[in-house]
């Protein structure tokens, strides 16, 4: 007879407002014993050498948080994780700004890297957000093309 | 049914969502962004290369192969680049 393996569950989040890294670290931390590696990712808007005033990111409310939850799951299945936090904003963010915040807590510090650096890679290649560039003077510009450098990313882990 | 467009599909095509009855030889995904593509300039434009349109079907990714079936929601979007 197998003993069930009682699995985390991640916190997922898909809002305009900014989140506080500290805060959500500390969620995942506060009160535990057993955690001895915290990895905190977050992924800010830059001004491309000032020629970006801001970044419009559109999503699909809905499958957004779906989808997150589903990559989530897979990285829990994959290491053994004691806490997974995710947290994607959407609408217009200004250079300097959070977009996308992973937090991954395990014993040791290689599953809370590579879970991180696994939820990153699909939440580029596979969560339903698209970013637009506002220029200096505020005008909507074009989409953001999708780099085939992050399906490369995304597909290395398909490979071990 | 309910189509939902997002990013340069969705102004392309010049609507966010519609809801539309799809012919009987409409059966797959494939099949679905031929007969859209012949509607009018708009969506012929958003589908102009249909082989970049990723497809979400009730809020999950598919491929072109896949059958439509009794989707409740059919999502057409360019690439995605979030993160």
């Amino acid at each position: 007879m197998t003993v069930p393996v009682r699995q985390i569950e991640p916190l997922i989040r898909v809002q305009s407002d900014d989140f506080d890294l500290s805060v959500e670290t500390a969620r995942l931390t506060d009160g535990r014993t057993d955690i001895g590696a915290v990895v905190a990712f977050s992924g800010l808007c830059r001004d491309e050498g000032g020629s970006l005033s801001a970044l419009e990111l559109e999503h699909y409310p809905g499958m957004a948080e779906v989808e997150i939850a589903r990559i989530a799951g897979q990285a829990i299945d994959r290491w053994p994780l004691q806490g997974l936090s995710v947290i994607h904003r959407y609408g217009k963010i200004k250079p300097g700004e959070n977009i996308v915040l992973v937090v991954a807590a395990s014993a040791h510090r290689h599953a809370a890297f590579e879970a991180a650096s696994f939820m990153m890679d699909f939440l580029k290649t596979r969560a339903p957000f698209w970013k637009q560039e506002h220029d200096a003077e505020g005008r909507p510009q074009g989409w953001v093309e999708a780099k085939a450098e992050d399906d490369a990313a995304q597909s290395r882990w398909s490979e071990r | 049914m309910k189509l939902r467009y997002f990013a340069w599909v969705r102004e392309r095509i010049g609507k966010a969502e519609e809801d539309i009855d799809l012919p009987e030889n409409v059966v797959s995904v494939r099949d679905l962004l031929v007969w859209l593509k012949q509607r009018d300039d708009g969506y012929a434009q958003a589908l102009q290369h249909p082989e970049v349109i990723r497809v979400a079907i009730n809020q999950e990714h598919v491929d072109h192969k896949q059958p439509i079936g009794d989707a409740r929601e059919i999502a057409l979007f360019p690439p995605m680049t979030g993160g």
